[in-house]
């Protein structure tokens, strides 16, 4: 069962990674990849790394997205017609 | 069948490889730098995972002590968990220090774009 | 005038470095060479170049993933007692790592007494990348033309001052628990899951979502510039000097007057609380600094 889980979440991963690699808009690439983070979070805890899935939970997700929101702000990328 | 048990089995590797391509290859060929900076990211998390899929031991319990039992056939490997644990805070800062280096881009030629950025830099050498 | 390496370095780095005066006139008449079949436009040689890249690239890219994919096989299967991976060090580690360290997480006891260098230059790292990012970022009359800071002071007067009510309602509410939260990862480091990194990446986190809440000024007040110097170089140094004594020690056989108190007590594990609170500090200061960095340029 665990197996299966994991199966489904390492899909999900690899979607996201191209979802967020392929998507055309800035900002939604950007929110597909802390997607990313999170889906990476819950394999770590899975490892049974509780370390790696908390520091990824809070890095990963969180602080990594909120810089490239703001570069996206900086480089006028949000104001309406994205890429 | 066996295939399928194999590939079943090493998941995480095949994810983990999986990811590396896919990361390195928008890496080098995507235009815009902010993909590229999340390509960089997908190719780092790829390497983690890899590291901390060869640090597992299945059926064991994360390497926090519980019951005072110190048997090593009890707990997973610590030593790729405390690599990673150290690599995610500094890719972090190195993604920070890409997007800081983007932004100096956007100030002086007013895009992303890689190739238009290469052309605007030949036209002020020029100039 | 003939000036230091270290003058033009200083100069560049505060942005008052002074134009070249043309250096490359010499090379002028090797450019105006005639040459045969070559385009005379740049952007024409740039586009042909690229297109030749992006074709080299999926090659290198191919063959790279079908090396990974073939050293596949030949791995050890996954998640198997006997891998390759585990071997004495990581044995010693879990065996004789709490009468050594004292630390019941296994990976905080490693990273921060067995690796503790290692994790030393990490720290320092990092305090580097807010050093770099502050050479690249940082606006202030050295590095920024007039015309700039007036554009800076007009976009950040078109600025709402006041931001959404629900956004700071909430935050009221949750910031504390963040912060709560992410002190306890830092102090619980050698009990539990967590520590210096992942707590401070935790306070650093709640730290830019109230500033994000509260706006710049309100953040300001109890963490400026000056804080973020202090506590930053005070972590490294507190951290520094309580390594070097336990590495004194340590080769001189000396006994450390630090006991390691009772596995499984807040105060136990002798240094490893100290480092964990040093290493959470750091990693909170640079992560709120990258946010300062990145929205107004400025602390």
């Amino acid at each position: 069962m665990t197996e299966l889980f994991e199966c489904i979440l390492i899909f999900a991963l690899i979607l996201c990674a191209v979802a967020a690699l392929h998507s055309r808009h800035l900002l939604s690439a950007v929110v597909i990849f802390m997607a990313y983070g999170l889906v990476m979070a819950v394999l770590w805890a899975l490892l049974q790394s509780p370390d790696l899935a908390l520091t990824e939970a809070a890095v990963g997700a969180g602080v990594t997205g909120i810089l490239l929101l703001l570069t996206l702000k900086k480089i006028h990328a949000l104001d309406g017609k994205g890429e | 069948m066996e295939l399928l048990e194999k590939i079943l089995s090493l998941r995480f590797e095949i994810a983990a490889f999986l990811l590396f391509g896919i990361g390195f290859i928008h890496l080098l060929v995507e235009k815009n730098l902010i993909k590229k900076i999340i390509a960089f990211n997908v190719m780092d998390s790829s390497v983690f995972l890899f590291l901390a899929s060869q640090g597992y031991i299945a059926g064991r319990a994360a390497p926090i002590i519980t019951d005072g039992i110190t048997d090593a056939a009890r707990y997973i490997n610590p030593v790729p968990a405390g690599l990673v644990l150290t690599g995610i805070v500094v890719s972090v800062s190195i993604s920070a220090f890409f997007l800081a280096l983007t932004q100096r881009f956007y100030h002086r030629y007013h895009t992303v774009d890689f190739d238009e950025i290469m052309i605007l830099a030949q036209e002020k050498d020029v100039d | 005038m003939k000036k230091l390496h270290w003058d033009s370095f200083a100069d560049w780095v505060n942005g008052t470095t002074p134009e070249p005066e043309c250096p490359p006139l010499p090379e002028l008449p090797k450019k105006r060479k005639p040459r045969r079949t070559r385009p005379q436009d740049p952007a024409h040689r740039i586009r042909i170049f690229s297109r030749l890249y992006r074709v080299i690239a999926l090659a290198v890219c191919l063959c790279v993933v079908s090396v990974l994919l073939y050293t596949l096989f030949q791995l050890p299967l996954f998640g198997a007692p006997d891998n390759p991976a585990v071997n004495e060090v990581s044995r010693r580690y879990v065996e004789q790592g709490l009468s050594e360290t004292g630390a019941v997480n296994m990976v905080t006891g490693m990273i921060l007494d067995y690796r503790a260098f290692d994790t030393f230059g990490e720290s320092s790292v990092l305090f580097l990348a807010v050093a770099c990012v502050m050479m690249l970022l940082l606006r202030d009359q050295n590095n920024t033309t007039p015309a700039d800071i007036r554009q800076l002071q007009r976009e950040r007067a078109a600025e709402p001052s006041c931001c959404d009510p629900i956004l700071q309602k909430v935050v009221a509410v949750v910031f504390p628990c963040i912060l709560l939260f992410g002190i306890y990862v830092v102090l619980n480091g050698h009990l539990s899951p967590g520590g210096g990194f992942a707590g401070g990446a935790m306070m650093g986190a709640g730290l830019i979502l109230y500033s994000a809440a509260y706006g710049m000024d309100a953040a300001s007040r109890f963490f400026s510039q000056k804080h973020f110097r202090i506590l930053t170089t005070s972590a490294l140094l507190c951290y520094a000097l309580s390594k070097a004594y336990s590495f004194f020690t340590g080769a001189n056989d000396l006994p450390s007057c630090i006991s390691l108190g009772c596995p499984g007590a807040i105060f136990s594990s002798g240094l490893i609380l100290v480092l964990n609170i040093c290493v959470g500090l750091i990693v909170a200061c640079t992560m709120y600094g990258f946010y300062i960095l990145f929205t107004k340029g400025e602390f």
